[in-house]
């Protein structure tokens, strides 16, 4: 196993180079000169020099390539134009606001798509069975900004229930459980229609991961000397069901953490997404750069877990 | 008469064994109904409609829907129901043209790594890992900061961005093809690498890419849909269901003119619905590892 994970870690060198060199050629084809924001504005001109030397802007482009990836591996990734502060410090105060965001949903659509798949698989070809796939597809297929607008649509300006975008009431100074209240009504919305979107999508794979456990000999030989079927499904099935889905929780992850720009957009939530979508709307390169340097790593993590997971909780698999 | 039965029943191709089983797909033949229902309508508004889509009439701005103006004017009097067809126009061949794209590389790619293997599939398959490791929305609203907006980019960001599922697909099955006897006849017949791709491996293969292809067009909508909402997609006064879906940002048009962007969401919901539904009809068909 230690020898499976050390493989895997050393295949990601080479894709977090890839992803690193395509990343540094976007910046390259900015318009504008990425390095006037790479050191710190406001010095007097021969410390700027300096600084300027030392990060690699007269060097050749192979040369820049590796003192830049030196910088990023230091955690050195430069200043927010917009923001005038390192852009380490400005990912820092939303990256919380993402995770918690994402984490909640990804844990309640978790839970939903394991109930909803088994039981679709367990009264398979029946009514419910049809109804859960045909809302699973609904739920795909439906934009989730549009589904944003709706809800934001019927329950913050119809029905005045919910606030309408941010993550706090601005102009309160709510503490303890109150701040906590306030906040958990700014989620409620974003929450929901993530949650539902990645419960969707997780549906049918937890369905077939049922149905193919259900489909094993095991199965049947607990069936055959008359074990009730809710005791099979309850205590045999489920359980081997969720190796599949572990591994589908921990590529959602990443996913997830990505793909919330739309989301916190509409809804105005300062997370990550939003974050990013704003630098691009200001054409704030350094944190465009390093926003999306680090979410390719959170996928790329998220995928390495998923795969340690799967060997671990599966006896089965045996890599080497 | 007997003997016409035999011939027919040898005859059934596996093209007309997955053309049946889709025809008893209810979900499927809907979905394709109304795909091409959208189609016709999006080719032929030029003709049947009454309205200009950038003609803008000033003193009837935000009027309600009626029977002059089947979903009401917007903000600056266009009519609404004319630009959610001239839209359907964008966004579907945003549709077709991005998947044009990611499924020409993805066969691509994908054959020749699952054909020669080896150090040539390792470097595919690693390019292949870099790319599925972006977030999406991420790189595209970043590329479209860096190219600009318009139609075009967009059907190049979608089209680079999303080809690595078909490209891991089609090698799968062109790995457990090219251990099949008829491709090592043709190499003993002194086809070239090439030619025993074309010709023999890529026929082979169609099915499968048709059925992800289909589902990847709704990925095109999709994401048009997406960054056209961000003002990073298909530029106005063109009209496409995104940016008509824009004009919900203002939480004026949200609350009051709900005729300005509950179309066009609907229209995109509709889209994909029924590429879902067709999607996966046809690949039920026709996917035989499915079966």
């Amino acid at each position: 196993m230690r020898q499976y994970i050390i493989k895997r870690l050393l295949i990601l060198i080479p894709i977090f180079l890839g992803v690193s060199i395509i990343i540094f050629a976007l910046i390259h084809t900015a318009p504008g000169d990425p390095y006037a924001y790479m050191v710190e504005s406001g010095l007097p001109i021969e410390e700027k020099e300096i600084q300027l030397q030392k990060i690699g802007y007269y060097d050749s482009l192979p040369v820049k390539y590796i003192k830049w990836l030196g910088n990023v591996l230091h955690g050195n990734l430069g200043y927010s134009i917009r923001y005038a502060e390192p852009v380490t410090a400005v990912l820092g105060r939303r990256i919380g606001n993402t995770a918690l965001l994402s984490v909640t949903s990804l844990a309640a659509s978790t839970l939903l798509s394991v109930f909803l798949g088994i039981l679709a698989a367990v009264k398979k070809k029946t009514f419910t069975d049809h109804i859960i796939s045909v809302l699973s597809l609904i739920g795909i297929s439906v934009p989730t900004f549009f589904l944003a607008l709706g809800l934001i649509k019927i329950f913050s300006i119809d029905l005045n229930l919910l606030p309408v975008s941010g993550i706090e009431t601005t102009g309160t100074n709510y503490t303890g459980w109150r701040r906590a209240a306030d906040i958990f009504r700014h989620m409620f919305l974003p929450f929901l229609v993530l949650t539902c979107a990645q419960t969707a999508s997780m549906v049918r794979y937890t369905r077939s991961a049922m149905l193919e456990v259900l489909g094993q000999d095991y199965i049947r030989t607990a069936r055959a000397k008359g074990l009730a079927k809710r005791v099979v499904i309850h205590l045999h099935a489920f359980r081997n069901t969720l190796i599949p889905i572990t591994t589908l929780v921990a590529m959602s992850l990443g996913h997830l953490l990505s793909g919330t720009v739309l989301i916190e957009t509409v809804f105005v939530w300062p997370g990550m997404g939003n974050l990013l979508y704003q630098a691009v709307s200001n054409r704030d390169y350094p944190l465009i750069v390093s926003g999306t340097m680090l979410l390719s790593i959170c996928i790329l993590l998220a995928n390495l877990l998923a795969d340690i997971l799967y060997g671990i909780i599966d006896p089965r698999i045996r890599y080497d | 008469m007997m003997n016409q039965n035999k011939q027919e029943e040898n005859g059934t191709s596996l093209f007309k064994v997955g053309i049946k089983r889709l025809k008893k797909d209810k979900m499927a033949v809907f979905g394709l109904g109304i795909l091409i229902l959208f189609t016709l309508a999006a080719i032929f508004v030029p003709i049947l409609g009454q309205y200009d889509p950038s003609a803008q009439d000033l003193l009837n701005t935000y009027q309600p829907p009626s029977a002059k103006h089947w979903l009401g004017t917007d903000e600056l009097g266009r009519d609404v129901f004319t630009r959610l067809l001239y839209g359907g126009r964008v966004s579907l061949s945003v549709g077709l043209i991005s998947t044009g794209i990611s499924a020409g590389f993805g066969v691509f790619l994908g054959s020749v790594a699952g054909y020669f293997g080896k150090a040539v599939d390792g470097i595919i398959m690693r390019i292949t890992d870099i790319f599925m490791c972006f977030p999406f929305y991420v790189i595209a609203i970043t590329v479209a900061a860096i190219w600009g907006s318009g139609i075009w980019n967009i059907m190049l960001i979608s089209g680079f961005l999303n080809w690595t599922n078909i490209c891991r697909i089609v090698r799968a099955e062109v790995l457990s093809l090219r251990q099949r006897e008829y491709i090592e006849a043709s190499k003993a017949l002194g086809l070239s690498d090439f030619e025993t791709i074309i010709k023999h491996i890529l026929p082979n293969i169609l099915a499968v890419v048709i059925v992800y292809s289909t589902l990847g067009i709704a990925k095109g909508i999709l994401s048009e849909a997406g960054l056209s909402y961000l003002g990073l997609g298909v530029t106005p006064p063109q009209a496409s269901w995104g940016n008509m879906l824009a004009a919900a940002q203002s939480l004026r048009v949200l609350s009051l003119y709900w005729w300005l962007w509950i179309p066009a969401g609907t229209a995109v919901f509709i889209t994909i619905l029924s590429i879902n539904f067709l999607g996966d009809g046809l690949r039920d068909a026709f996917d035989a590892k499915v079966n």
